[in-house]
């Protein structure tokens, strides 16, 4: 194309950075060459934000050219993803959750700390050392409060630090910390999808090999790709990802589409508030996710699969990336996949802070070098997904129960658990819980049972409310704590299973306060494309501050009407199940709980 | 010269008809058609303002949905395409709701003055904007200062809707050009070029084409936009004359607004065949040669 480019010229380092992952600008290609390889966008952006901690106009200019992408269209891609900055950043960078969980841990007075120390979150200026900045939620629940430590420069790093105290705090941005590897609290009535989380090196494929792994992939080869559709969908497994659709007709349609190529992804952008369970998968059975993502291509028929793990999740991406490497090493994937003449391989792709890019279509959009907007559906993922072909999309904890399935076969699998909710669950539990962590359970167990598995609420505390599902989720009132774990019973309850977050707030909570970060997140996550979403996200924000204030009772009336009145519209008129879903809480807080009633009624 | 038979191009095959339900009408609308499509043909009027017909839909702006039964949500007509057995309603309380909302939303965040199709959706949804800033006028907008950086046309962002269509126009969809994108996100997305460069240092060549497209007036030739800061802008005292350009061979159709005598701004129109209503610099922005007359001088 021809392009037009301001005058701004990239240094040394950001060529480096730059070149260092599409090779030297001599040997590389230009035209429809380059603008095929615009799904390195991304990657390439991470190179720069890595090496230099933020992206100049002369480095998107060098990019552009590179990738053949117009300036501006690299910009408005830059410019979506909360990790990378347009505008000089200091190289190392703090960024602290101040996320419902931490909330409940003490954040505020950790970010008051900072900002007495090193002023306002980020308005150090650009020559300082360092800066910090408040984050959504980092998936640290289990270890709240929780922060995440980047700094850029030829060894760049990205750390999680949970828990944190203000003398953390400091020393991370004084730049003498280092990450604590906490291995994470697990329990469970039943370990399965569990059994090897702490117990097996994550970083060794024998010792995935002598608990059980690969076995399930010789098991695929000797079933055939037809029957492992038959039995997936014996299993009656459906999705963990919060929409919980059936992944074996999901598997079928994607199989059975005529279109070639397909593509298989993992959907590893686990950022619900309140989630860490794919986040403990990755970091501590790696190999079970990449076994489960070379079945399910062979199933439905892939070459190549993407795993598209959120940014802030620095040691899933790192022993992810080792499982790959280590499998492909020893044959487990590549050309000739156990010398079963099946060709698969893996590619890592690490997003940059958009919690939009888990909608599944947004994250296709990502991977391909675009800004992180959700399409519009149909067409669907199974006919038109990554690259506009038909595409099998999975989340992490789905796709881990696959190998279960075809050990124990989907009819065996399918009597754990009830009818309609079949096998084990991963929940995530935090806030006012006695021993935060991730617990496994049959469908069915009840909400009381698994929070007195984690030692029930904590201290003396008295429970006001749970959050099930995240932000997209719900509250139930204490009183649900006979409600089973199955889809159908959280349904019929007006809340939903989502991601598995079951988050306990005790009575010392301000509830209206949770109310507003979450109604913040939504409002500083909608990617922006739809009105509905775009505005509505900061009405109902609005609403929230004005109800929290001194107003008039008319005033307080009209604004819990309104509220109301947001919700039906963005979950009417969204284009996507951000917009579609961000005023479930508040819906639950009024219907379940009661809150806001007496407003109302005024 | 012995000529032939003029030679006819193949018939096409008629295309296959759908049947679906429109508020209780059955109709018969051909296969690829879109509901908006065969809102129009049944005479339903639907809201639009992210629509063009000549630009692919992005269904953002979320005025046109509508109710389909056995769908969960909403849908877009502008881009739904017809299946058959479709039951779809266009007015039910749910759409109203959703429509004027969505016009709420729009109007309490950004300036609607040179928006009068906007402003009439407003009108016949009931939408009431200042509800949202009644109590203390915290209602957040996109209020911001007019770009003025060249002399061709102005940048009021303060009435842009994020519709997408001059992006769209400067893409594929037209001119190829891609000076402005999106960047950014959610309240804070807004058109950009690159680091937000004026105009001149940018990729852009004033072909105009994303002043045509825009529903609000957010882009404005220079020449309307100082008409209307003097308050001499006067839309009815004007006249279009339409006219070929004379630069080149291609023959595009030009309309010009004129208004005491000057030519005040051009446009083509949407269902030209040589246009589809885009034009270039000198077709959109070079008429000033025709009104060259001695008093001006």
């Amino acid at each position: 194309m021809d392009l037009h480019y301001t005058a701004d010229v990239a240094t040394d380092d950001e060529r480096a950075a730059v070149d260092g992952l599409l090779g030297p600008a001599r040997n590389g290609v230009s035209g429809a060459a380059a603008r095929r390889q615009r799904h390195l966008l991304l990657p390439v952006l991470h190179a720069l934000a890595d090496r230099i901690g933020w992206i100049s106009a002369g480095a998107l200019n060098y990019v552009s050219r590179r990738l053949d992408v117009a300036p501006a269209e690299a910009y408005g891609v830059a410019t979506f993803y909360a990790l990378f900055s347009t505008t000089p950043r200091p190289p190392r960078v703090l960024h602290v959750c101040d996320d419902i969980a931490c909330i409940d841990a003490g954040a505020q007075a950790l970010c008051s700390a900072l900002a007495s120390t090193f002023g306002p979150a980020g308005e150090s200026g650009p020559d300082a050392a360092a800066t910090w900045l408040r984050t959504p939620c980092l998936g640290l629940c289990d270890r709240a409060p929780a922060a995440l430590l980047a700094t850029a420069g030829a060894q760049h790093a990205m750390v999680q630090l949970a828990p944190v105290d203000a003398e953390d705090l400091a020393r991370a941005m004084t730049g003498t910390s280092n990450g604590a590897g906490a291995v994470p609290r697990i329990g469970g009535s039943e370990l399965r999808l569990l059994r090897r989380v702490g117990k097996v090196d994550p970083e060794s494929i024998d010792a995935y090999r002598a608990h059980d792994g690969y076995s399930a992939l010789r098991e695929a080869f000797e079933l055939g790709p037809g029957r492992i559709i038959a039995e997936i969908t014996a299993s009656k497994l459906l999705g963990r990802g919060g929409a919980a659709f059936p992944t074996g007709r999901k598997m079928d349609a994607v199989a059975r589409a005529p279109e070639r190529p397909h593509y298989l992804i993992c959907n590893a952008d686990e950022s619900e508030p309140g989630t860490f369970k794919d986040r403990i998968l990755m970091e501590y059975d790696p190999y079970a996710i990449v076994e489960a993502m070379t079945i399910a291509a062979y199933a439905v028929g892939c070459e190549r699969g993407f795993i598209y793990i959120r940014g802030e999740y620095p040691l899933a991406a790192h022993r992810i990336g080792h499982a790959v490497a280590q499998a492909r090493r020893h044959g487990f994937l590549g050309n000739d996949i156990m010398s079963r003449g099946f060709r698969f391989d893996i590619e890592v792709r690490r997003g940059a802070g958009a919690y939009i890019c888990g909608e599944e279509t947004a994250l296709f959009n990502s991977i391909e070098g675009k800004r992180g907007e959700p399409r519009s559906k149909p067409p669907f993922p199974v006919q038109a997904g990554l690259f506009g072909k038909p595409t099998q999309i999975n989340n992490v904890e789905t796709l881990a129960n696959i190998p279960l399935i075809l050990l124990e076969g989907g009819a065996a699998y399918a009597r754990i658990g009830t009818p309609d909710s079949t096998g084990t669950r991963l929940f995530c539990l935090s806030g006012a819980i006695a021993h935060p962590g991730l617990y496994e359970v049959p469908h069915g167990t009840t909400l009381g049972a698994l929070i007195e598995m984690a030692g029930g609420v904590r201290g003396q505390e008295r429970l006001q409310a749970i959050l099930l599902g995240g932000a997209a989720g719900a509250f139930v009132p204490p009183g649900a704590l006979t409600m089973p774990l199955t889809f159908e019973d959280a349904r019929a309850a007006g809340a939903t299973l989502g991601s598995g977050v079951v988050m306990l707030f005790s009575e010392r909570v301000d509830l209206p306060a949770i109310l507003r970060r979450i109604a913040q997140f939504f409002r500083d996550e909608s990617c922006g494309q739809c009105v509905p979403c775009r505005v509505g996200t900061v009405r109902q924000e609005e609403a929230l501050h004005r109800l929290a204030s001194d107003g008039t009772s008319a005033g307080r009336k009209g604004d819990v009407l309104l509220l109301d009145e947001i919700g039906r519209a963005m979950r009417d008129a969204s284009i996507c199940g951000l917009g579609q879903t961000a005023a479930n809480v508040i819906d639950s807080a009024r219907k379940n709980l009661d809150l806001f009633t007496s407003e109302a009624q005024q | 010269m012995i000529r032939g038979p003029i030679p006819q191009a193949p018939a096409q095959p008629p295309k296959a008809q759908v049947e679906i339900t429109i508020d209780g009408t059955a109709a018969r609308i051909p296969e690829g058609s879109t509901i908006l499509d065969a809102c129009k043909s049944l005479g339903v009027e639907t809201p639009t303002l992210c629509f063009l017909q000549s630009l692919t839909p992005v269904n953002a702006c979320r005025v046109c949905v509508v109710e389909l039964e056995g769908s969960r949500v909403l849908v877009p007509a502008c881009a739904r395409r017809v299946e058959p057995g479709m039951v779809i309603h266009t007015d039910s309380e749910r759409v109203r709701h959703s429509r004027k909302m969505v016009l709420e939303f729009l109007a309490s965040s950004v300036d609607l003055s040179t928006a009068p199709d906007a402003q009439r959706f407003c009108e016949r949804y009931g939408a009431d904007p200042a509800r949202y800033a009644e109590s203390d006028g915290s209602a957040a907008t996109v209020e911001q200062p007019v770009k003025i950086d060249n002399q061709l046309y102005v940048r009021d962002y303060s009435k842009c809707i994020l519709c997408y269509k001059c992006v769209e126009a400067c893409g594929v969809d037209a001119q190829n050009t891609f000076a402005i994108a999106v960047a950014g996100r959610g309240f804070e997305a807004h058109i950009s070029t690159e680091y937000d460069v004026p105009l001149p240092d940018s990729a852009c060549v004033y072909c105009g084409n994303c002043i045509g497209v825009c529903p609000t007036g957010a882009l404005m030739f220079s020449s309307e936009h100082e008409l209307r800061a003097r308050g001499q802008w006067n839309e009815a005292e004007q006249t279009a004359t339409e006219t070929i350009c004379s630069y080149c061979g291609v023959g595009c159709t030009l309309t010009l607004h004129v208004q005491d005598n000057s030519i005040v701004k051009v446009t083509s129109p949407i269902e030209n065949d040589v246009t589809s209503g885009h034009l270039c610099v000198k077709g959109r922005f070079g008429f000033s040669y025709v009104q060259n007359r001695p008093d001006d001088v």
